[in-house]
């Protein structure tokens, strides 16, 4: 599996004596070299970091409190950040609406405008950042706010809960959701997969019958009746633990051909029987041979799940049959988006989707550049 | 080639057997009695069971008997047409369904028909012209179409529309049709109606198919034959259209056969979102209100619509392939 | 004075007695990929006669198959036709006289016109060469009604003629069968009978046997022999099997790394071989009539990769006769030595 990458041939003694020089890399360099010509899988892989970033420091990042309500301040606006005075000195700020609904358009209508300060690093509500050190401090926030006052940089849903912040955490559990999904299905796929081409005959047919089965099955009326089976009385931890296995419990049939296909074809391979003749152990060969072959598409298929597994659930969560309040997810956060008229009076509240498609396309081009770049030929 | 129909067949009846027990532990899953359930119901809305009826409804059901016996005693009466009744519409099921199963069909058959007719044109193009504009431009459409989630798409169309037009896209009837009995009318406001769902529906399945397309078909340009044929002095389009399309034609089609179970599941959620008359927003509100017959029926007939589909769609393709037919495969 | 390549030609063709059917002058194919630029075919020339076999020997990667793809105009992308001349003698049609196919559009009406009628092509792996989804007759009659005017029923009438022809048993069965239903031999023996469809003046033969076993191989051969001998034939022969060289090929142009680096009669390269890469190949073949448990004479060193062509004459690095300081520096000039011999070596003169 070594790669000859090019030969030189300097001709300063003659013909019999002309040395050859060859650079030598590994598989998994050669894979990362491809990889890196593929500009547009390079960026969506940094997309998907900052994404991943972002999903640990979710609170940090959050300006108020995902759960607190409050009943004065249902659809507000999103606030703009402005970073001049009026006399051009810095001073990052926001304009709050000190307002009150117009009763007949039901909008905020401004009746004072108010400069409040900005700053970083300021108190709030109280978190675990990432999930160990107990602290208060957000990096956004009012500088010295007054009790009414409040930061609303993507305006409030319809219990007047920070969409911001809110999607913020959203993202943190939607992302998580879609990894830990993926886990479930990549070792049910790996192991299934790798056992129905190591025994083949009986257990292969019957993995692949069950695969072939379930793919025919239609996943989301499934997914909704499975979902609904879940009892109330779960607690969210439950209940979120309890989706990923089911979205999981479908998904890994994609993973499993994959695994099965690229071990098959490079059990046929030379390499493999140059291996058993010299004597290595079936252990030492799916090890130290086979696996770093195809370790690359196994990656590549994995990122190309991700996304499936994240629509699975949003889709889930939206219908009411996933995850469900107090838990917050994108699902969750585009529901409040399905009516009509609450969307054509809050717009904002489909600022879910722009996360969304972005993950999910990030991740499709990232998918993409990997599997080319594990494979160029296949 | 008799082998290969026989063995479809045999395994398409396994999954709708698998099907079928998926569907009854799902009605069996919430917790209480069925039948109690139902006579509290029942007595709510003012009728009266007597002792002995109660009884004879539980020996009906079989309750308080294995999963096995309840589940042979529910395929059994579901065999001979009697899917239950629904204790929230107080009908029997099939009456709740209706017309509603079959609207689901004709949305994901339309779906399936914009797809081909779509992924099929755009995929030869993008791996004839590659790395042209056209190519880049018809990855991208299709990786938007790949990206965003077809609730999310319909949503969007649905704000797009109420906002600029001030028009509510929903639906697949026009409010004067929708309790009306059926007439050629009728039938054209569907036809009217029927193009954004099946669009909307389409999109995601065709930006797969494009990618598909376009793989195999790169993969078999590469391939001798097509020298050959080149050779020949044959005219370009006829060189491509004629062996390297029907070749990556294969891969292509058998995609399609499991592009039906996607369909029928999206159309479900998209028919959520767009108020549409299918079987959708029946099963979502059934599931909730933990209507286990009326749910459990919905998902059984909508596997065994899924199955048989693709069962239909492996026969074509077999059909299709002179090598499966003459037993090479 | 140097002549004008139509004049060296018409010189050439009173010295040999018989006019060429296809001239190839100085052909140059290169591809143009990100790492570099590969010269695959780097000056080639030589004729073709009709009814005479031209053998194209040389080791894998010297650039034969290229050649050939680049006389039909069926290169690959990125690889082009960069320079060079490609005559057809005595085309038929419109045009009366010479045609430059370097010059006509690949695709064009004209090269297509050409290509399958005038000049046809056959191939090494006849599995992989024909699309499973077709019969066997219907690839042939294709060529038939591109090429003609002729009916389906006419069609196919001379597709099962040709079938006959090649030797194709029980041709009115066989000719609504699939490629994968026959067996090797058979399919070799289609793939000569969709060439001869439109009755090309020349067929050029891309390893024909390589993928067969030896008797199968022994089989194609005398077909080839056969339809050339009652066709006027001209036949272009590649191959990397010396062996099938002095069986077949009446003239020989040995090729190495994109240069033809000896050119002559198929007598002269076996008996009186020039250029030392000539001479290492047949050293290099295993003689019935050597002493037994005699080593094989290998040649030394390896094809260099294209990326890296040694400058000077290509074959420098592994001539056990290398001249230093001229082989390493400059490409020896083709070279003619009388008859239709050239060799291309600072052996035979030519030194700057």
């Amino acid at each position: 599996m070594l790669a000859r990458l090019f030969g030189s041939s300097s001709s300063a003694e003659g013909a019999a004596a002309a040395e050859e020089r060859f650079a030598v890399a590994s598989q998994l360099k050669l894979t990362w070299w491809r990889f890196r010509r593929h500009r547009l899988a390079v960026a969506s892989g940094i997309v998907v970091i900052l994404f991943y970033l972002l999903a640990a420091l979710a609170d940090f990042l959050a300006t108020m409190d995902p759960h607190d309500t409050d009943a004065r301040r249902t659809y507000t606006p999103p606030q703009a950040i402005r970073f001049f005075d009026d006399d051009w000195s810095l001073r990052p700020h926001v304009v709050v609406l000190r307002a009150r609904r117009d009763p007949s358009t039901f909008r905020m209508v401004r009746d004072q405008a108010t400069k409040v300060d900005l700053a970083l690093f300021v108190e709030g509500y109280s978190y675990e950042l990432f999930g160990l050190f107990p602290t208060n401090v957000h990096l956004l926030g009012l500088k010295n706010p007054q009790p009414s006052e409040t930061l609303h940089l993507l305006g409030t849903d319809r219990l007047g809960r920070d969409l911001w912040s809110r999607l913020a955490v959203a993202t943190r559990v939607s992302l998580t959701i879609g990894l830990v999904s993926v886990a479930i299905s990549l070792f049910l796929g790996v192991l299934l997969g790798g056992v129905s081409a190591i025994y083949g005959g009986v257990v292969d047919t019957i993995v692949q019958r069950l695969i072939e089965i379930i793919r025919s099955m239609p996943t989301i009326p499934l997914w909704m009746g499975l979902a609904a089976a879940l009892p109330n009385t779960w607690s969210v931890m439950q209940i979120y633990f309890a989706i990923t296995v089911i979205i999981a419990l479908l998904a890994w049939t994609d993973l499993a051909r994959v695994v099965r296909g690229k071990f098959l074809s490079l059990r046929e391979e030379d390499f493999v029987t140059a291996a058993e003749l010299a004597g290595a152990s079936q252990m030492r060969i799916i090890f130290r041979h086979l696996l770093p072959s195809f370790l690359s598409h196994i990656i590549a298929a994995t990122s190309l799940a991700l996304p499936a597994m994240i629509i699975s659930e949003t889709s889930l969560s939206f219908l009411g049959l996933g995850l469900r309040p107090p838990a917050i997810s994108w699902g969750i956060l585009l529901q409040d988006a399905q009516n009509i008229e609450a969307l054509a009076l809050a717009p904002w509240l489909l600022a879910a989707a722009v996360p969304v498609i972005t993950v999910i396309l990030a991740f499709n081009f990232l998918g993409d550049g990997l599997r080319d770049a594990a494979d160029p030929y296949g | 080639m008799l082998a290969f129909i026989v063995r479809r067949s045999l395994l398409a009846i396994l999954t709708i057997w698998v099907i079928s027990v998926l569907s009854f532990a799902i009605i069996q899953l919430p917790p209480g009695d069925f039948v109690t359930a139902y006579i509290a119901q029942l007595s709510a809305s003012g009728a009266s069971v007597s002792e002995a009826e109660a009884v004879a409804l539980r020996e009906l059901y079989g309750l308080g008997q294995p999963f096995y016996v309840q589940y042979a005693k529910w395929m059994a009466r579901v065999l001979a047409g009697d899917f239950g009744v629904s204790m929230e519409w107080n009908r029997p099921v099939t009456e709740v369904i209706g017309d509603r199963l079959w609207l689901t069909v004709l949305i994901s058959f339309a779906a399936l028909v914009i797809t081909w007719g779509l992924a099929l044109p755009i995929g030869i193009y993008s791996a004839v012209r590659q790395y042209s504009i056209g190519d880049y431009l018809f990855t991208l459409v299709g990786f938007v179409g790949l990206a965003v989630p077809n609730f999310l798409l319909a949503l969007v169309i649905m704000y797009l529309s109420f906002r600029f037009l001030g028009a509510n896209v929903g639906g697949l009837f026009s409010s004067e049709f929708e309790l009306a009995d059926w007439s050629w009318a009728k039938v054209w406001d569907l036809m009217k109606h029927l193009p954004l769902p099946a669009v909307i529906l389409a999109l995601g399945g065709t930006a797969q198919l494009i990618r598909i397309m376009r793989a195999n078909l790169l993969d078999e340009l590469r391939r001798p034959y097509v020298v050959t044929a080149r050779a020949k002095g044959l005219p370009e389009r006829r060189v491509i259209l004629k062996y390297p399309v029907r070749a990556a034609l294969n891969p292509f089609a058998s995609t399609v056969a499991y592009l039906f179970p996607y369909l029928v599941s999206g159309s479900v959620i998209i028919s959520i979102v767009l108020s549409l008359p299918t079987v959708g927003p029946l099963l979502v509100r059934s599931l909730i209100s933990q209507d286990m017959f009326l749910a459990g029926t919905i998902v059984l007939l909508l596997g065994v619509l899924t199955v048989v589909g693709t069962l239909i769609s492996d026969l074509v393709l077999m059909w299709v392939d002179p090598r499966i037919r003459y037993q090479l495969d | 004075m140097p002549l004008t390549p139509m004049a060296e030609i018409a010189a050439r063709a009173t010295q040999s007695g018989a006019a060429p059917i296809l001239s190839v002058r100085g052909l140059k194919t290169y591809f143009h990929l990100p790492e570099g630029i590969v010269r695959a075919v780097d000056g080639v020339s030589f004729d073709v006669r009709p009814g005479r076999t031209l053998g194209v020997v040389g080791e894998s990667g010297c650039g034969k198959s290229i050649t050939a793809r680049s006389i039909l105009g069926i290169v690959d992308r990125p690889g082009r036709v960069e320079s060079g001349e490609i005559w057809l003698h005595g085309a038929t049609g419109a045009q009366a006289g010479s045609i430059d196919l370097v010059k006509l559009a690949p695709n064009g009406a004209q090269m297509r016109a050409i290509r399958g009628r005038e000049i046809a092509l056959i191939f090494q792996e006849p599995m992989a060469s024909f699309s499973h989804y077709y019969t066997v007759g219907n690839q042939i009659m294709e060529a038939i009604l591109q090429h003609s005017d002729a009916s389906r029923a006419d069609a196919r009438a001379r597709a099962i003629e040709l079938l006959r022809t090649v030797g194709v048993p029980q041709p009115e069965r066989r000719v609504d069968e699939y490629p994968f239903q026959l067996s090797g031999g058979l399919r070799q023996r289609v793939m000569i009978a969709m060439a001869l469809a439109c009755d090309p003046r020349i067929l050029i033969a891309d390893e024909p046997t390589t993928a067969l076993d030896v008797t199968t191989q022994a089989q194609i051969l005398d077909l080839l022999r056969g339809l050339q001998e009652q066709r006027g034939l001209a036949l272009i022969l590649i191959t990397h099997d010396m062996g099938v060289i002095a069986e077949m090929a009446d003239d020989v142009v040995v090729m190495y790394l994109g240069r033809a680096v000896e050119k002559g009669s198929v007598d002269d390269i076996f008996h009186a071989p020039k250029h030392p890469y000539t001479r290492a190949l047949l050293r290099s073949i295993p003689s019935i009539m050597a002493a037994p448990r005699t080593r094989l004479a290998t040649l030394g060193g390896s094809i260099p990769h294209p990326f890296n062509r040694p400058a000077g004459c290509p074959f420098h690095p592994r001539c056990p006769e290398s001249i230093p300081s001229v082989c390493d520096r400059v490409v020896p000039p083709v070279l003619a030595e009388g008859g239709n011999r050239e060799v291309s070596c600072f052996l035979y003169g030519g030194r700057p």
